[in-house]
């Protein structure tokens, strides 16, 4: 009998609770349309379209190529990234380069946008921080999958 | 002309309660994201004007009535298709009975602000509801799914068990109002206990009330009653239907809220009474009067009766947001070891109190 009470009155407690937010949310709520600025506001959402979250330095978005001083890409074809790559979704044919000091540059540069997992591995794998993840792009989402290859070009932006 | 009055009173009423339903709709998506700290669906637009998504039920209707009429080749055609209509038709009848105003006097004519006045309106209404049950038995069977059947097994088992208590817990009531008759439980409720608190059913009959407005959650088979349906993990009734059908389960589910509420407010919380008000106007236990005219009085009838209703569907729309599902045996339990014995004793209770009151 006592346990049946205290059982009610848990609960009781429990629709307190959600009344309680109810309350509060919707009072911020009025304040809000009657043009009052609070601190608080009386939901968390964040309308996407219109109003972005703002990305963490460290976010892991679209890759980019980096370039050297004089244009060409850092990369060097070493093919880490492609070995490392746990979605195999790079590809990478290189070719020879007049520098003695670079030796190899690549011909191809293909990301597979549609496979790729953002793990980030391919950036960690680079020893000449060829590639990184730092554009801060993270609608890539397209109508074909033809358009989420991403070749040299489009990387290097 | 009385056969017009009461055609105008069946288009009120039916608009009031399908609007109603509408916007219940709109209230459990916006009620729930506010106790969740969402905003809710605010998208729907006519001509970029959002208005806090009001137009979402209409965009929904829109949905479903432009998706697929589908019957499963299985299935039993006729009765696959009549299940949702009985169901929607069995709850869509109950408005009839429930008393929404007092009379409304116009050019001589009284006119009874109640489509039905039935002698027997409580019982009419809980025939109703009980034979919705069918919607749900058929529904089940009809689609010939194992799944179906044991969804609708369960919503029989459930229903049935908690209709016992229903029933029981409105013994009371009947008891303590000598009469059947919404109009005149309403009118009973007028009353004042020692001059001035109003004699609502919830202060007669507080135990009744609780064990009617928990066995009335049942009924609706919503949240923490869910089992029938299950939407989310096991497979409930109305699994084979899609579309317009579907929407048809949806809305007779939003109607039984409206039914309840309605019910738990004229049994209860004294229908279209507003405390202190009697057909005239005001006439408050300090001693003061405040007369009004007919037409602001039967205003003030609707209104609060509105606004009793429009409390408990709240009321139950944030419950079925607070509380997790019962298992099945604890639904059992509640149902037979808690509510039936509780309702009982409340007869027995209410049957010595007025004995000693005689």
């Amino acid at each position: 009998m006592i346990k049946a009470l205290e059982y009610f009155i848990e609960i009781i407690k429990g629709g307190l609770i959600t009344c309680r937010h109810f309350i509060v949310n919707m009072v911020f709520h009025t304040l809000k349309v009657l043009g009052l600025k609070t601190r608080r506001k009386g939901a968390v959402t964040i309308q996407y379209p219109e109003e972005k979250k703002e990305i963490a330095p460290r976010h892991r978005s679209l890759h980019r190529l980096m370039r050297r001083e004089d244009g060409k890409p850092r990369c060097v074809s070493c093919m880490l990234c492609v070995t490392v790559c746990p979605s195999e979704c790079i590809a990478v044919e290189a070719t020879e380069d007049a520098d003695p000091e670079i030796q190899k540059v690549p011909a191809k540069f293909i990301i597979d946008m549609s496979r790729c997992c953002f793990c980030g591995f391919c950036v960690e794998a680079c020893p000449e921080d060829a590639i990184r993840m730092d554009t801060a792009k993270i609608e890539i989402a397209d109508c074909t999958r033809e358009h989420l290859i991403y070749d040299l070009d489009k990387l290097l932006g | 002309m009385d056969v017009l009055i009461i055609i105008i009173k069946i288009v009120c009423a039916l608009a009031w309660f399908l609007t109603l339903t509408l916007y219940l709709t709109w209230l459990e998506r916006k009620e729930s994201a506010v106790i969740q700290d969402r905003i809710g669906a605010n998208r729907a637009n006519i001509f970029g004007l959002r208005l806090i998504g009001l137009f979402q039920p209409f965009a929904d209707a829109i949905k479903m009535i432009f998706k697929e009429d589908f019957v499963p080749p299985f299935a039993s055609k006729f009765l696959h298709t009549l299940a949702p209509f009985l169901s929607f038709f069995f709850v869509a009848i109950t408005i009839a009975a429930i008393p929404f105003g007092d009379r409304l006097e116009i050019g001589g004519r009284h006119i009874n602000l109640q489509i039905l006045d039935l002698n027997a309106g409580l019982l009419f209404i809980l025939a109703m509801l009980s034979l919705g049950i069918y919607g749900i038995i058929i529904s089940g069977w009809a689609s010939r799914n194992r799944f179906t059947l044991l969804g609708s097994m369960r919503g029989a088992a459930q229903l049935i068990s908690y209709e016992v208590a229903l029933g029981l817990s409105l013994i009371g009531v009947i008891m303590v109002y000598p009469s059947l008759r919404l109009q005149s439980i309403v009118a009973f409720q007028g009353e004042y206990l020692f001059g001035w608190i109003p004699k609502w059913g919830v202060l007669l009959q507080p135990f009744g009330f609780l064990v009617f407005f928990f066995a009335a959650l049942a009924e609706t088979k919503r949240v923490p009653f869910d089992l029938p349906e299950g939407e989310s993990e096991i497979i409930g009734f109305f699994a084979e239907y899609g579309g317009l059908k579907w929407g048809l389960f949806m809305m007779t589910d939003f109607m039984e809220i409206i039914v309840v509420s309605c019910l738990v407010t004229t049994l209860f919380f004294g229908g279209w009474q507003v405390p202190w008000m009697s057909a005239d106007g005001f006439h408050f236990p300090w001693g003061g009067t405040w007369l009004l005219p007919h037409g602001v009085v039967v205003l003030l009838q609707l209104l609060a009766f509105n606004l009793k209703v429009f409390f408990f569907c709240w009321l139950q729309i944030l419950i079925r947001w607070t509380y997790p599902r019962f298992r099945y045996d604890q639904l059992m339990d509640l149902g037979w070891k808690v509510l039936i014995p509780l309702s009982l004793i409340n007869i027995i209770g209410t049957g010595i109190v007025m004995g000693i009151l005689k």
